[in-house]
């Protein structure tokens, strides 16, 4: 059977952010941590850190440090389904995103590259990043 | 505030040097990965005795002299030596075909012999005899300046291998200017991100434990965005391939290079 599209959850845009939960629930900041911190979810290829475990983290975007007082929950909800937003020539991927994309791998295609639970738990964690 | 003065002077320098189109490196801040690469990797490279490439280059040299196929003919029959008939050939690909109106790589001309000369079986991409004659051949212009895609019949290809280079792709929606031109000497995951020069075709990369073609390379950094990889042989690599050896112009080749 060919890959079906996945079906995004709605989300309205309001200002510079999204300010109501993908899931409709809050997401799980632990579980937030462990995703940035795998290699599979992309964010350290680019971004580095507080995160002492690990060297490999990239210098491509800015440190992660203070995010939580830098952006706002609906912000950063917004900034990761879709960054292009706030630059629309940056290189950070939109997380929440399948179509009008180029050439996609078969086993990713029509897929976004993060479920909606998985942006919430992100979000909350990046919420906490405070100096 | 930007002066009337060094707006003229701008456009002045930009009028006498050679034309650059957006993004692209000057020819004098062109670098190999090799300069990007720590002390132990490099002494790797620059002695043929612990340089890994070479064993492959060995082979190689053994079967350019070896009678196959049922021409029963030795590459060495049609070309002689080696190291005079070759010599420069690897700096030149992919070269313009007449014959087939359309470039084709080192690995395809070395097919096309085969099939057309030789009379033998195929030798698959990637496999070890391809990958050693290729080596071999290549390790003939060591050293030797890139010139590929000079030719004027080349030019269109160029240029098709110039748009894939430059358009995003994948899940991750990258284009390869947005790590190669944008972001060289920074670090994606903690490995440094190289120029993508082409110049040490094939070559040892540690990671993969073995030689491997420019092409294995452009498959793995479209897989690295989760893009469809084009084919072996596709028109699309080539023209990559044929662009990414203009844009090396003027650097000189290193086969059998080791990279990390
Ligand atoms: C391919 C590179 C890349 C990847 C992968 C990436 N980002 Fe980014 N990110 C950037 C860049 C570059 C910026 C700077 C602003 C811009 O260009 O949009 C940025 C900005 C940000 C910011 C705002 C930082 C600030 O303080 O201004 C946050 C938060 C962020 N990214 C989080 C993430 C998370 C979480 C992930 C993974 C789910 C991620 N990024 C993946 C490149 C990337
Ligand atoms: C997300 C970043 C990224 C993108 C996009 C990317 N690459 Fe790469 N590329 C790398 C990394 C990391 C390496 C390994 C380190 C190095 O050699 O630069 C690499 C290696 C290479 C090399 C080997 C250089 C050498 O010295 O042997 C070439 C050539 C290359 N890439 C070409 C391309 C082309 C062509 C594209 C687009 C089809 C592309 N890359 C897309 C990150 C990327």
């Amino acid at each position: 059977m060919p890959t079906q599209a996945n079906k995004l959850l709605p989300y309205t845009i309001i200002g510079d952010g999204i300010p109501v939960s993908l899931t409709g629930s809050p997401g799980d900041a632990a579980r937030g941590r462990a995703l940035v911190l795998a290699r599979t979810t992309t964010c350290i290829l680019c971004h580095s850190g507080p995160f002492p475990e690990t060297r490999f983290q990239g210098d491509l975007a800015p440190d992660l440090t203070g995010t939580g007082n830098r952006w706002s929950v609906s912000q950063l909800r917004l900034r990761l389904v879709d960054a292009s937003r706030f630059n629309p020539d940056t290189i950070m991927p939109s997380y929440y995103r399948n179509d009008g994309l180029v050439r996609v791998g078969r086993n990713f295609a029509g897929k976004p590259i993060l479920s909606a639970a998985e942006i919430e738990d992100i979000v909350a964690f990046l919420a906490t990043l405070r100096d | 505030m930007i002066s009337w003065r060094a707006i003229a002077a701008a456009t002045l320098l930009a009028a006498a040097a050679p034309v650059l189109l957006a993004g692209e490196i000057p020819p004098d801040a062109r670098r190999s990965g090799y300069a990007f690469m720590g002390a132990d990797t490099r002494a790797m490279q620059d002695d043929d005795t612990s340089n890994p490439g070479m064993l492959f280059v060995l082979d190689g040299e053994a079967l350019w002299a070896k009678k196959i196929g049922s021409a029963d003919k030795a590459c060495a029959d049609c070309h002689g030596d080696a190291q005079s008939s070759m010599k420069g050939v690897a700096a030149r690909y992919p070269a313009f075909d007449k014959a087939l109106g359309r470039p084709v790589t080192l690995d395809q001309r070395i097919i096309l012999c085969r099939a057309n000369h030789q009379q033998a079986t195929p030798l698959p991409y990637e496999s070890r005899d391809l990958l050693a004659l290729s080596a071999f051949i290549a390790h003939q212009s060591r050293g030797t300046p890139i010139t590929a895609g000079d030719d004027p019949q080349a030019k269109p290809f160029v240029e098709q291998g110039r748009v894939l280079y430059m358009q995003r792709a994948g899940q991750l929606n990258l284009a390869c200017t947005n790590c190669h031109d944008d972001n060289f000497d920074k670090r994606l995951a903690g490995a440094p991100i190289t120029q993508a020069q082409p110049t040490g075709y094939p070559l040892y990369r540690l990671e993969w434990q073995t030689l491997g073609s420019l092409e294995r390379r452009l498959r793995s950094c479209m897989s690295g965005v989760r893009a469809q990889a084009y084919d072996y042989g596709s028109p699309e690599l080539v023209a990559l391939e044929l662009y990414l050896m203009s844009r090396a112009h003027g650097l000189p080749m290193e086969t059998p290079a080791v990279r990390p």
